[in-house]
Order: structure tokens, then sequence, then C-alpha cells
């Protein structure tokens, strides 16, 4: 796999080497091996280093041609890094991520703050491509990788009360400027029922294409639910709490009437601005038709049976 | 016409993009985008020569009037060309649902059939043929300008920076006429 690098990014853009030698430490320490590319984006480093270490390759494939390594980190959506989707790339830096811990709370038999350190060390990480659809009519097919969400849940044992799952990015402005602006209310909250937190297509995701998350798409840990729209798979988390009531989620807080709390990928129902029957494929020109439940609707159609999906979007 | 030439210059800039791909992960979104801002923008232009005309020395800027509104309608039909081939390639079907569905396609499209009488009556035979009327046609740029940031409006999803620092361009341009 050939890596093709911004060639936007200039001298000013390599990690000053403080921060590289701490982000090393960190990653060392997380026992998850280097990734030359997060730690100062040289092609060679990733090739020498070899990235994530001890994936289990193909665990779910998809006979789609994967979005190219240059396009699925240089555009995207994280509004905490600015809300053109070229900004995230460029304001990357700023997003320190050592230390970093992650609180585990509420409807949990065990409650607590984890390094991330020892948050992924039970978990054997696996590659899993997936395709992405976000809400603004546009996809991509990224090889992640993670493990499932439902296996770290069972870990602190949600209580019989825990029906949600409710996620929190970092709230930080100095390592987030884009949370300098009101733009949505800070910190970003996500949210799953219980179910589909724990449906096995359901990951949080530590790396794509074989190294570490690149920082603007959502370092060090995020969620990936792939039948739903792209908002769902809240990046950079540093709490996942069990509740017993549906938590509010940013979207659906910013403009109920277009971001629903399921936010199931489904052409049948419209954004009140735009059509969603059909998506671009990010590498083609036209196009394409958009799948019910983004093509995923024989696992996960279940989990919604006898519920009205144009109310519940 | 060198004039003629350098409005031609950002859809130079476009293709290039295009034949070298850096136009970035989405070149769709960035045509339609860029030939929309510089629809805009041409008409801001336009709508710039009067205020500006009055300043000593610049009196000759009328000149420039009719060739920065042609380009403003030139730019906005580019803008729905690239709309109705990538979004929907051809499918009429799926563009009427559209303009019908989506509010702001709705009042981009107004914005668009405003401009076009502008932009086909826009020659002096016209101006003769039409006399005094062709003043009063021709004030169809406000709304329609007006539409055009309305539209820009109505497809942001939440950060308004862009389309209020247009908004209150054109306010400023309209208010100055409102108070001449
Ligand atoms: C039938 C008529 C029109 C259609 C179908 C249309 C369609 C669109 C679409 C789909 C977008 C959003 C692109 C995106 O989401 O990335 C857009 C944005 C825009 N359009 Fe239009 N448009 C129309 C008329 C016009 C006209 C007449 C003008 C100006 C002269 C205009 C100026 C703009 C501007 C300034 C933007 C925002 C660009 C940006 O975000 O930088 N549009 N239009």
């Amino acid at each position: 796999m050939p890596f093709r690098w911004n060639p936007e990014l200039g001298p000013e853009d390599v990690t000053p080497e403080a921060m590289f030698q701490e982000r090393r430490r960190f990653l060392r320490a997380a026992a998850v091996a280097t990734a030359g590319a997060v730690l100062g984006w040289d092609p060679d480093a990733v090739q020498a280093e070899g990235g994530l270490a001890g994936v289990r390759k193909g665990a779910v494939t998809l006979d789609e041609k994967l979005t190219p390594v240059r396009e699925v980190t240089s555009y995207g959506n994280f509004y905490e890094l600015g809300t053109g989707k070229e900004d995230p790339a460029k304001l990357a830096d700023r997003l320190v991520t050592y230390p970093w811990s992650v609180r585990i709370d509420g409807e949990v038999e065990q409650p607590g703050v984890v390094s991330l350190e020892d948050l992924l060390k039970p978990h054997p990480l696996e590659e899993r491509v997936y395709r992405m659809r976000c809400v603004e009519g546009w996809s991509m097919v990224i090889p992640w990788i993670g493990f499932p969400l439902g296996d770290l849940l069972k870990r602190f044992v949600p209580t019989p009360k825990g029906r949600y799952v409710a996620f929190e990015t970092l709230h930080d402005p100095q390592r987030l400027p884009g949370q300098a602006r009101e733009v949505l209310r800070w910190p970003y909250r996500e949210g799953l029922r219980l179910d589909e937190a724990m449906h096995p297509l359901t990951i949080l995701a530590v790396g794509l294409y074989d190294r570490v998350l690149p920082n603007q798409n959502g370092v060090p840990l995020r969620l990936v639910v792939p039948w739903k729209y792209g908002f769902k798979s809240i990046k950079s988390i540093v709490r996942i709490s069990l509740t017993e009531q549906q938590p509010v989620t940013s979207w659906n807080q910013h403009a109920p009437d277009e971001y629903g709390f399921f936010a199931n990928v489904n052409p049948e129902v419209p954004h009140p601005r735009w059509e969603q029957r059909q998506e671009r494929r990010i590498g083609e020109w036209l196009r394409r038709d958009t799948l019910p439940f983004n093509g995923y609707g024989e696992q996960v159609a279940g989990l919604y049976a006898g519920m009205d999906l144009t109310r519940f979007f | 016409m060198a004039r003629w030439l350098i409005g031609l210059l950002p859809l130079v800039w476009l293709g290039f993009g295009v034949w070298q791909n850096t136009l970035g992960a989405n070149p769709v979104e960035r045509m339609i985008r860029y030939s929309g801002d510089w629809g805009l923008w041409w008409l801001l232009a336009t709508l710039a020569i009067a205020p500006l005309r009055r300043l000593p020395g610049c009196a000759g800027l009328i000149r420039l009037r009719r060739l920065f509104g042609l380009l403003g309608f030139g730019y906005a039909a580019l803008h729905v060309v690239f709309f109705i081939t990538f979004e929907h390639f051809f499918s009429w079907s799926a563009l009427f649902r559209d303009i019908l569905k989506r509010p702001f396609i709705t009042i981009g499209l107004l914005a668009f059939l405003l401009l076009l009488p502008l932009a086909v009556t826009s020659t002096p035979s016209w101006m003769r043929r039409l006399g005094p009327q062709w003043g009063r046609l021709h004030r169809l740029v406000y709304p329609a300008s007006v539409l055009v940031v309305l539209h820009y409006f109505l497809m942001v999803k939440a950060d308004y920076r862009l389309p209020i620092l247009h908004a209150v361009i054109l306010g400023g341009l309209l208010g100055w006429r409102g108070v001449r």
C-alpha cells in the first residue's frame, strides 16, 4: 500500500521534538507499537516501523475499493478542530494526547478513571473495513483498527438500569481550538442504546490503515458505528457513561428536526435540507445509491423491529 | 478584450485544479462551492460600482459594471451546471424533487431565474429597446443578491460566519442606496 502524504504540509507542520518524544513514550507504554505517521508524518518511519503491531487482519472485510489514506486523513468533520472539512488536518497538531484517560461511570458496577493504556490492554486489535456515510451525502471505505465496544462495556459490568451508553469528547479549547467558539454545545456528546452499543459491528477504533489514528481522525480513541451517519461516531473520547435515560447528543440538540438520536443511514428519510437517496463516494465523480443501514441491514435491522424509522430517524 | 480574460482567471484556476487533482478529497463539492462563491462575489462587485464611482477619479468604473454582472451570471450558471451534472447527472425527476423539497435549492433557483433576464438584456440594443424600463428591470439584481445570501445561510449546518460576512457586505451596499 503506497502512502501518499498531504502536499500542503510544510516544515512548520512537523511535530516538535519534545512532543515527539512524549508521544513516543506514550505509545511504548500503551504497548501499541509506534506509528511514525502520528509522530512526525514521516513516510519512511511508517514503512520502517510498520504502525500498529499484532493486529488481526481481515476480521471484517468489504469487497469495495478502500478510500486512499490521503483522503481519509485530509477530509472530514471534526468541528473541534475547525468547521471546514480540511481544517482538522491542519490544526491536528494542537491535539496533544498524552496523557489520556477515560472516565467510565454511571450505571456500571465498576466505575473509574482508566488510563488509555489500561483501557486498551486486554483487547486484541483487529482490522475492520467499514463504509462510512456522512449525513452530508459523502462516503468513504476505511480500514479501521479497533475492538468491539461491547467487550469493553462488559469489563465494567453494566447494571440492569444501564439502558443507554453516553460518550463525551475531550473539552479543552487549548488542544481543541474549535471549542473556543460555541458552534455546538461543547463537549461533543453522542449516545447509543445499549443493544446498539453491544452489537458486534460497533467498535472503538484506535487506528486506521495499520497505524495509530491520526489526530484529525479522533485520536486516541473513537467510536465507529458503521450503519449510522458519521456524526454518531464520536471522536477523542474521554468519558463513557451508562445511563437509564436516552442521553443528550450534540447534533440532535443543535437541530432536532435535522439530526435524530438514532441517525441510522436511511435513503427513505430525507434530511430536511437535502436528499439522502444518494451519496458521493470520495474519489468518484457521480453519486451512487445509498443503502439502507449503509449496507449493514442484514446484521442490524433486527435492532429496530417494529419501530417507525421515519419517526425515530 | 483583456478585461474578460481577467474575469476568467478563477475558472482557469479551477480547470487547473481538476486537471492536476489539487481540489482535495471532494473535488465536486469544491467546484460547486467555488463557482457559487465567485457568482456571489461578482454580484457584490457589481453592486459596489455605484458607490465607488462617486469617489474622485473613479467615474470610469461604470464601464466595468456590465462585465461584472455578466461574470456573476456566468459563474452562477457554471454553478448550476455543476450541480445538474454531478449531483443528479441530468436525472430531471430527482432534480425537480430537489427543487421542491430543499428550500435552499428553491431559493437558489429563484435567484438564478431573476438573474437570467438581466444577462439577456445586458446588451446595448436591449438597453435601447427597453429605454427607461431597462433600469427598473435591472433593479432585480437587489432581490437576486438577497436570495443568494439567503441560499448561502440555508445551506450551512452550524457555522454562520461566512454567510454573515456576506450579508453584512450586501447590507452595506444596499443600505447605502437606501440612505442616499
Ligand atoms: C438552481 C440554482 C442553484 C442551485 C441548484 C444551487 C446549488 C447549490 C448547492 C448544492 C450548494 C451547496 C454546495 C455544498 O453543500 O457543498 C450551493 C452553495 C452556494 N451557492 Fe448555489 N445554487 C443555485 C444558485 C445559485 C446562485 C444563482 C448563486 C450566486 C450567484 C449561488 C451561490 C452559492 C453560494 C455563494 C454558495 C455557498 C458556497 C460556499 O459554501 O462557499 N447559487 N449552491
